[in-house]
C-alpha cells in the first residue's frame, strides 16, 4: 500500500493505492493556507476511514510540501517528475500533458525523455487567475464554465500576467461587455498565455491529456485548448491526482501514519523568516492612532426630508462606485460604496433610485462624475461635469488641510499619488499595470487565506513580527507568502507583512522616493485601502511621519466631484429625474473599428435619453465620423512614410525585412540598398495583436519586452510569403550622431537575430542572413556586406554594392531629414496656433501602432502636438549626464528631455516598454534632467496590453497641471 | 538649461591619502575577494571584505536603487550602504567596485552606486572604480603593470581554489576539509600578496602545486552523484547573496558542482578587442594589443592546467583557446554584451564534458541573457538529446521555493539519468 500527498498552492490531493497500483482512496481539500492544520485532517480521516496499514509508502509533493517533507523526512518527489511517472503508469499513449494547478502551468512533453515547460516568475494564466477573474465577475467559476460555453465573441486578454489581464477586463466590464464573451475570454488568455508562453517553439501534438483542477473541472478551458490546438484532449480519470500518484509511486520509504500525526500535533515549525518592527507595541499606542484619526471628519446628516440644495459626486472606479450628496455646508447627506459588480450603469441607476425613495424632493443643484467610468456615467445620466480623478482627489484633500503637500490614494486597483506645489499638481505618480499592491491585492491575498479583507487587516495590527515581504506584484508574493508560511509565520504576521508590502510598493516603486521628507509635511492620505488600520499605520511608519485620513477616505473621489459639481453654481442639475429614471434603459453593441491600424474594439452604448456612449476609443474618428485631425501628429506621418516603401520588382528574386526593433529606422535604408541591387524588396509591415499570437509559440524567453517578442511573428508571416532571402542583421552598433559616448544598440536589439535563428525553424529554402554589421562607417559598411553577401548568396560586384550603398545612406539621411523637417514644421505650426507641445519620447519601433497602442492619437485628441524625440534630439549638442550616455537611441531621449526644458511650450512623455532593462537607467536619468529644472517628467508603461484608462487619467492631470502652473507664472 | 543642479557632484578618491581610508570589498566570490584585499593591501590600501547579513541589505538596495534595474546591483550597493549605516565615522571609508564596459546596463553600476550613496546620505564617500572594460579610467586606482599581474595571480589562485573546492566538496569523507582549505589558502594568500611574494611566475608555480596537492589529499568516496554547471550572469553565477546560496542547496541535495572561473571571462573581454576586428575593421592596433594581453593571460592558464595535472588526478579545467570554439554554429562571436558567446560557449563544453545538467541563472530580466542564455536553450537541447538546463530568474522577490523546487526537478531528472546508467551496466 502507498500513499501520495501532494500539497498545492491552493489545495491538498490524497490518494492511496493497493500493492497493484488501483486508486483505492482519494481526497482533495481546500487549505487555505492552513497547511499544517489541513494536512493533519486529512491524515486523520485516512486513518479512521480506510483500512490502511499502519507502515506505509508515503511520498509527499507540490511546492507547499517541500518544507514539511524536510521537516519530517518524508520521502519528497519534485511534482513535475510526479506528474510524468504516474502518467508512464496509468496513461497510454500520451505525447503531452497539460497540466494547469492553483498557481502553475506545465506542459510535460513524453517522448525522447522528458522535456518539461513551468511558468516563470512572472506568468499568471493558472487557477488562481482564473479565481480572480472570477471574483472580478462576480461569479462562481461553474457559473463562469456555463458563460463561456455560450460565448459569441472573444476578445482579446493580455494573456502574459494576470495583473495585465485584470486591466483588460476591467476594461472590457466597464465598457459593458457581456459575461459571456468575458468568460470565454479568460479562458482563451489561459490558452494563449499556455501554448505561447510555455511551449517556447515546441509544436503540441498527438494524444494530449489534461490534468489538474482547472482542466478537471472547466469544460470551457478543456474545449478552448481543444479548438487552439485542432485537437481533441482527453481528461482521464483522477486527473486531479497524477501528481500525489506519482509521489505515492516514487516512495521509497515506509512511514507509520500515527507516527506522522504525532509528530505533527508536537512539531512546532521554527521561525526563520525575516521580519520588521511591529505595528503597534500595544494597545495604548493603538488607541492614540485611533484617536488621531478621527479628528479629520466630515459630517453626515439625514436626508430624509432635507430641503435645501444638494450636490451629487459620482466616483465610478474601476471594481466600485461611490455616490455621495453633499449639502451647501459639505455636510453629507447621503453616500453610498458599493462594487459595481461589473456593471456601474445598473449599480448607478439604483443608488439614484434609492436617493429618490428616501427624499423625493430632493434639489440637486450639481452633478459631476469622476473616475473611469467618468464619461460613461455623465453620458447615461445627463450629469452637469466631469473631472478627472486626480483633481477630485485633490480637491477633497484641499478640504481637510488647505496647505496640502502631497496626495496619496490606493484604491482597489489603482495607486495616484501627487505631488502639490504652489497649489499646483507639480507632479504625478500612478501605478503601472504591473504593480499592484492596492486595495484588491489585500483583498484577494485575505480570501485565499480563508478571511474578510476586515478581519484580515484586524490580527495584523499586534502581530509582533511582521513577515518581511518585500514590494512585488502578487505573483510574486503569492510565492514569497508561500515561503513565509514555511519558515513558520502565523497568519497574524503575515497580514502585517502584506500591509507593509503594500506600503512599501506605494513608496518605493510608484512614488519612487527614499527620504520621506521629500514628500512635504501636509500628507492626505485616501482611498479605500487607507481605512485598513494596518496599512495606515505601515504608512506612517515607513516615512515616519503622521498623516490625515478623512473619514471619508474610501469616497473622497466622489466627495472632490461634489465638491466641484458646487463650485459650477448651477441653478438645476441635468441629472435624469426620478420619472426618467424608471424609463431609463441602456443597449450596448461590441464591434472592431475600421478607422485605421488600431481597430479600437469599441462598445457603443444607446442610453433611453437618446444619447450614444462609445467607449473603447483612442481617437475621435468612431464618435464624430470624421477623420481625426493628425496634422500634428508626427507619428501619423513616419507611419505614413515607412508604409511608402513597396517592393518594386526585381531581377534578383525577393527580400523580406522584418519591420521590427531597429528596423523601424532602417527600413529606408535596407530597402533602398536591396532595391537597387535588384531584389524585389518587402517589409512584414505593422504589427497586430493577431500577428503576435502567430509568433508567440517560438519566443523563449517571457520576460523579454514586448517590441523584441513581436519578431517572432514578423518572422511567421515573412516565412509564410516564402521569400527568397529574408535580411535582418545583428547590430552591436547604431549610427553615430554626436550626442553620446558610444553608440550602442541594447542586447536586445542589438542581437536579436540571433534569437531568430536559434528559435525559428521552419525557413525552408529561405535564406537567412542574420551577420554582424554596423552603418556607422561607410567604407567598412561597403567591405562587410559585400563579404556577407556574397558568402550567403554570391554573385555582386564591388561595383553594385558601392552604388546600393550610396544610395542607401542617401535615403537614410533623406529620411532621418524627413523626421527632423516635420518635427519643426508641427513646432512652427503649434506655436502659430498657440498649442502645447508634448515630444512622444520613445525608440524608433514605438511608432508602431501594435507598440504604441495609439496613444500618439490618444494624445493628440487633447489639441495638441505630437512631436517624437528623434525629430528634435539633433538639436543639441553633446552634453554631460550623470550615467553613462552610450546607447544612441537613448541619447535621443536625453537630448530631447534638454530640448523641452529649453522650451517652454515643450513637454515630454516617456514611453517605456515593459521589461526594457535600460529604461530602468535611462528613465531616471531623463526624470532628473526635468526635474531638476522644474518641469513635469510624465512616463507611461507599455506592454502587450495598455491600460489607457490610466494613460488618458495621467494625460488629462498633466494637462491640468500644466494649465495651471501656466496660469500661475502668468 | 541648469545642469548645475542636474549633474551630481562627488568626490574623487585622492590615492596620496589612501592609507587614510579603509576600502570596502563587497562580497562577490568567496574564493577571490580576500586575494583582492591582498593586492589592494600591497599598494597601501586598507581593505575589508564585506561579510554584512544579506536580507537587510537587499533591503537598503530596494530602497535606493530603481526596482527594475537588475538584482546585482541592488545586491552591491544594498551591501555598500548597510555597511556604511554600521560605521561610526563614515569619513574614512571608500568603496571599491569593479566595472565591465559594453551595452549591457550593467557598465552604469557606478553611476547607479553614487545616486544612491547621495540619496542616503552617504554622498561624501568616494568610490574607487576598477574597469576592466576601460583601464585607462579607473578612478582611485592607479593602474600599472605589476597592479595587473598581482590581479591575474589572485585570479589565477582564486581560479585553482575555486575549481578544485567544487572538485571535492560534495565528495570528502571527512565534512568540512575542503571549506577549510578555502579558508586557509585565502589567509596566506592573501598576506603573501599583501607583501608581494606571491605574484611572480615561480611564486606561483611553488603555490598553486601546493594548493593542488593540499586538494588532493582529501580523503574522497566518490560515488555517482548528479553533476551539475552553474553558469550565467557573472554576479548571479558567483554571489551566494545573489542566488540564494545556490552552490550550498545543490551540495545538501547531493550533487557535484562545476562553476566556470573569471579567468575565462577576463579572457572574453580580451578576445572581443579580436574579434571586433573582424566585424567592424577596428584598428589594427587594438587588435594586437588585445591579442597580446589574452597571450599574456594564456600563460596564466596554462600554469594553473599544469600544476592540475602533474600534482593531482583531478582533470583540469578546459582551456579557453577550445571553450572560445563552442558557440560556433550556435551564436556568433559578434554577441559580445554581457557574458554574450561566452555563456553558450560554457554551456555547450559543460554539457561536453559530462555537466550535461545546467543551471543557467539570471537576474530577472537579464537583457544579454534573453539571447545567450535562454534563447540558445532549445538549440543546445536539440544538439545534446541528454542536455537538462534550468534559468533560474534572481530577484528580491522571486521565492526560493519556487527557485528550488525547479532545481529539484532538474535533479529529479538528472538522478534518473544516473539509475538508468547504472542498470544497463548492470
Amino acid at each position: 500500500m502507498r500513499i501520495g500527498v501532494d500539497i498545492g498552492s491552493t489545495t491538498i490531493k490524497c490518494v492511496i493505492i493497493d500493492d497493484d497500483d488501483n486508486v483505492i482512496y482519494s481526497s482533495y481539500t481546500r487549505h487555505f493556507s492552513h497547511i499544517k492544520e489541513s494536512l493533519l485532517s486529512v491524515l486523520m480521516k485516512i486513518k479512521e476511514k480506510q483500512d490502511v496499514d499502519n507502515e506505509v509508502y508515503f511520498g509527499m509533493s507540490g511546492s507547499a510540501g517541500m518544507g514539511i517533507a524536510d521537516a519530517f523526512s518524508i520521502d519528497f518527489v519534485q511534482e513535475v517528475y510526479a506528474t510524468r511517472v504516474a502518467a508512464q503508469k496509468y496513461l497510454k499513449n500520451v505525447d503531452c500533458i497539460i497540466e494547469l494547478g492553483g498557481e502553475d502551468a506545465k506542459i510535460l512533453f513524453m517522448d525522447h525523455g522528458l522535456e518539461v515547460r513551468m511558468n516563470g516568475t512572472c506568468a499568471g494564466g493558472t487557477g488562481a487567475f482564473i479565481d480572480q477573474m472570477a471574483t472580478l465577475l462576480n461569479i462562481s467559476i461553474d457559473k463562469m464554465n456555463d458563460y463561456a460555453l455560450k460565448h459569441t465573441k472573444l476578445y482579446t486578454i493580455a494573456s502574459r500576467c494576470g495583473v495585465f489581464a485584470k486591466t483588460d477586463i476591467q476594461a472590457l466590464l466597464n465598457q459593458g461587455a457581456s459575461k459571456e464573451d468575458i468568460s470565454a475570454s479568460i479562458f482563451k488568455s489561459v490558452v494563449n498565455q499556455t501554448i505561447g508562453g510555455l511551449a517556447q517553439g515546441r509544436e503540441i501534438k498527438g494524444n494530449i491529456a489534461y490534468l489538474g483542477g482547472p482542466l478537471t473541472f472547466i469544460k470551457a478551458l478543456r474545449d478552448s485548448f481543444d479548438e487552439s490546438l485542432h485537437l481533441n484532449g482527453i481528461s482521464p480519470t483522477n486527473s486531479l491526482y497524477y501528481v500525489a500518484l506519482g509521489s505515492a509511486l516514487c516512495a521509497t520509504n515506509k512511514k507509520s501514519i500515527s507516527e506522522i500525526i504525532s509528530q505533527f500535533e508536537t512539531n512546532k515549525t521554527k521561525e526563520t523568516f525575516a521580519f520588521n518592527e511591529p505595528l503597534f507595541n500595544n494597545e495604548a499606542e493603538l488607541e492614540e492612532f485611533r484617536h488621531r484619526h478621527s479628528l479629520a471628519r466630515v459630517e453626515t446628516f439625514p436626508l430624509e426630508g432635507y430641503d435645501r440644495p444638494l450636490f451629487l459626486g459620482v466616483d465610478s472606479g474601476s471594481t466600485t462606485i461611490k455616490v455621495v450628496l453633499i449639502d451647501e455646508e459639505k455636510n453629507i447627506r447621503f453616500t453610498k460604496y458599493l462594487s459595481n459588480k461589473g456593471n456601474p450603469i445598473e449599480v448607478f441607476k439604483k443608488v439614484l433610485n434609492e436617493i429618490y425613495n428616501v427624499n423625493p424632493n430632493a434639489i440637486i443643484k450639481g452633478a459631476c462624475s469622476t473616475g473611469y467610468g467618468e464619461d460613461l456615467i455623465k453620458n447615461a445620466f445627463s450629469l452637469d461635469g466631469g473631472l478627472v480623478e486626480t483633481i477630485a482627489h485633490f480637491n477633497a484633500a484641499k478640504h481637510f488641510s488647505p496647505n496640502v503637500d502631497f496626495v496619496i490614494d490606493i484604491g482597489g486597483q489603482d495607486i495616484k499619488c501627487f505631488k502639490i506645489e504652489n497649489g499646483v499638481i507639480s507632479n504625478i505618480f500612478l501605478n503601472e499595470a504591473c504593480s499592484s499592491g492596492c486595495g484588491s491585492f489585500l483583498q484577494t491575498f485575505a480570501e485565499a487565506l480563508g478571511y474578510s479583507i476586515e478581519e484580515f487587516s484586524k490580527i495584523g495590527l499586534l502581530a509582533k513580527k511582521p513577515v518581511d515581504l518585500g514590494s512585488r506584484c502578487t505573483v510574486f508574493m503569492n510565492s514569497s507568502v508561500k515561503q513565509a508560511q514555511k519558515d513558520g509565520a502565523t497568519i497574524d504576521n503575515i497580514s502585517a507583512g502584506l500591509s507593509m508590502s503594500v506600503v512599501k510598493n506605494a513608496i518605493y516603486k510608484v512614488i519612487r522616493v527614499s527620504d520621506a521628507k521629500n514628500l512635504g509635511k501636509n500628507v492626505v492620505v485616501q482611498g479605500g485601502t487607507f481605512y485598513n488600520e494596518a496599512v495606515l499605520r505601515a504608512f506612517e511608519k515607513e516615512l515616519g511621519i503622521d498623516v490625515i485620513r478623512p473619514n471619508i477616505s474610501g469616497i473622497a473621489g466622489a466627495y472632490g466631484a461634489a465638491l466641484y459639481a458646487i463650485s459650477l453654481n448651477l441653478d438645476k442639475s441635468s441629472i435624469l429625474t426620478k420619472k426618467e429614471i424608471e424609463d431609463f434603459k441602456v443597449e450596448t453593441k461590441n464591434y472592431n473599428c475600421s478607422g485605421c491600424l488600431n481597430h479600437c474594439s469599441l462598445t457603443l452604448n444607446k442610453f433611453s435619453n437618446g444619447k450614444n456612449y462609445i467607449s473603447g476609443n483612442k481617437c475621435e474618428k468612431p464618435i464624430t465620423k470624421k477623420s481625426s485631425d493628425n496634422s500634428l501628429n508626427i507619428y501619423s506621418f513616419i507611419q505614413e512614410k515607412l508604409m511608402s516603401y513597396r517592393g518594386l520588382g526585381g531581377k534578383r528574386g525577393t527580400l523580406g525585412i522584418p519591420l521590427v526593433l531597429n528596423n523601424y529606422e532602417t527600413l529606408p535604408f535596407w530597402h533602398t540598398f536591396f532595391t537597387s541591387l535588384g531584389y524585389e524588396v518587402h517589409n512584414s509591415g505593422f504589427s497586430s495583436s493577431k500577428l503576435y499570437i502567430s509568433g508567440q509559440h517560438t519566443i523563449p524567453s517571457d520576460t523579454a519586452c514586448f517590441p523584441a517578442k513581436l519578431v517572432h511573428g514578423h518572422f511567421e508571416k515573412l516565412i509564410k510569403e516564402n521569400y527568397d532571402v529574408i535580411f535582418y542583421p545583428c547590430m552591436t552598433y547604431n549610427i553615430k550622431e554626436g550626442i553620446s559616448e558610444n553608440n550602442y544598440n541594447c542586447p536586445v536589439v542589438a542581437y536579436y537575430p540571433e534569437i531568430v535563428k536559434n528559435n525559428v525553424n521552419s525557413f525552408g529554402n529561405t535564406i537567412f542572413i542574420r551577420d554582424y554589421i554596423a552603418l556607422y562607417d561607410r567604407r567598412v559598411f561597403e567591405k562587410k556586406i559585400f563579404d556577407i553577401l556574397n558568402l550567403r548568396i554570391g554573385g555582386f560586384t564591388r561595383k553594385e554594392i558601392k552604388k546600393a550603398t550610396e544610395l542607401a545612406f542617401r535615403e537614410y539621411d533623406d529620411y532621418l531629414s524627413y523626421i527632423r523637417n516635420k518635427g519643426q514644421e508641427i513646432i512652427e505650426k503649434a506655436r502659430e496656433k498657440g498649442k502645447r507641445i508634448f515630444i512622444l519620447a520613445g525608440r524608433p519601433y514605438h511608432v508602431d501602432p501594435e507598440v504604441n497602442h495609439g496613444i500618439d492619437k490618444l494624445i493628440s485628441q487633447f489639441d495638441v502636438a505630437v512631436i517624437s524625440e528623434d525629430s528634435i534630439s539633433h538639436l543639441n549638442k553633446k552634453f554631460a549626464t550623470n550615467v553613462i550616455n552610450q546607447w544612441t537611441y537613448h541619447a535621443r531621449l536625453y537630448s530631447a528631455a534638454k530640448f523641452a526644458v529649453d522650451n517652454r511650450d515643450v513637454d515630454l512623455i516617456q514611453l517605456v516598454s515593459f521589461g526594457c532593462g535600460l529604461d530602468a537607467i535611462t528613465s531616471d536619468e531623463t526624470k532628473k534632467i526635468l526635474e531638476s529644472n522644474n518641469r513635469i517628467y510624465t512616463q507611461i508603461k507599455i506592454d502587450e496590453i495598455a491600460n489607457l484608462g490610466a494613460v488618458k487619467i495621467r494625460i488629462r492631470s498633466l494637462l491640468e497641471a500644466l494649465k495651471r502652473r501656466e496660469h500661475n507664472y502668468e | 538649461m541648469n545642469n548645475n543642479e542636474y549633474i551630481l557632484s562627488y568626490p574623487v578618491f585622492d590615492i596620496k591619502k589612501r592609507g587614510e581610508y579603509t576600502v570596502l570589498i563587497p562580497s562577490f566570490l568567496d574564493s577571490h575577494m580576500d586575494l583582492l584585499a591582498g593586492v589592494l593591501e600591497r599598494r597601501g590600501y586598507k581593505c575589508e571584505v564585506l561579510t554584512n547579513n544579506e536580507t537587510i541589505l537587499v533591503r537598503e538596495g530596494l530602497k535606493y536603487v530603481h526596482n527594475d534595474t537588475c538584482y546585482p546591483a541592488t545586491c552591491v550597493i544594498g551591501q555598500f550602504i548597510d555597511a556604511l549605516r554600521q560605521k561610526e565615522d563614515v569619513k574614512k571609508y571608500a568603496l571599491v567596485l569593479t566595472q565591465t564596459g559594453g551595452g549591457c546596463r550593467a557598465s552604469n553600476y557606478v553611476a547607479l552606486l553614487r545616486k544612491a550613496l547621495e540619496n542616503a546620505g552617504f554622498g561624501n564617500v568616494p568610490v574607487i572604480t576598477l574597469n576592466l572594460g576601460d583601464l585607462a579610467h579607473c578612478q582611485g586606482l592607479k593602474i600599472t603593470l605589476p597592479f595587473l599581474l598581482d590581479m591575474l595571480a589572485a585570479v589565477v589562485y582564486g581560479d585553482t581554489i575555486m575549481y578544485l573546492h567544487n572538485k571535492t566538496r560534495s565528495y570528502e569523507v571527512k565534512k568540512g576539509t575542503s571549506d577549510g582549505l578555502v579558508v586557509k589558502w585565502n589567509n596566506i594568500l592573501r598576506k603573501e600578496l599583501a607583501e608581494g611574494k606571491a605574484s611572480s611566475f615561480s611564486q606561483i608555480k611553488r603555490n598553486l602545486k601546493e594548493i593542488v596537492k593540499d586538494f588532493a589529499s582529501i580523503e574522497l568516496n566518490v560515488t555517482n552523484k548528479p553533476k551539475v554547471g552553474i553558469v550565467g550572469e557573472i554576479y548571479v553565477k558567483y554571489s551566494s547573496i545573489g542566488n540564494n546560496g545556490l552552490e550550498k542547496f545543490l551540495i545538501d541535495e547531493g550533487a557535484e558542482i562545476m562553476i566556470p572561473g573569471v579567468m575565462g571571462f577576463l579572457m572574453y573581454c580580451f578576445a572581443n578587442g579580436e574579434y571586433d576586428r573582424r566585424y567592424y575593421r577596428t584598428k589594427l592596433s587594438k587588435k594586437i594589443y588585445n591579442t597580446l594581453i589574452l597571450k599574456i593571460i594564456t600563460i596564466y592558464e596554462t600554469m594553473l592546467r599544469n600544476s592540475i595535472i602533474k600534482n593531482s588526478l583531478f582533470d583540469p579545467p578546459e582551456k579557453f583557446e577550445s571553450t572560445r570554439k563552442e558557440s560556433l554554429g550556435i551564436i556568433k562571436h559578434g554577441a559580445k554584451m554581457g557574458e554574450g558567446w561566452l555563456l553558450t560557449a560554457e554551456m555547450n563544453e559543460l554539457i561536453k564534458i559530462g555537466y550535461s545538467n545546467i543551471i543557467c541563472a539570471q537576474p530577472f530580466g537579464c537583457l544579454p541573457n534573453h539571447v545567450c542564455g535562454k534563447g540558445v536553450m532549445n538549440k543546445l537541447k536539440e544538439l545534446h538529446k541528454d542536455a537538462n538546463i534550468t534559468p533560474i530568474d534572481y530577484d528580491s522577490s522571486a521565492s526560493k521555493v519556487n527557485q528550488e523546487n525547479r532545481i529539484k526537478l532538474m535533479l529529479a531528472l538528472a538522478r534518473e539519468k544516473i539509475t538508468k546508467k547504472e542498470e544497463e551496466k548492470v
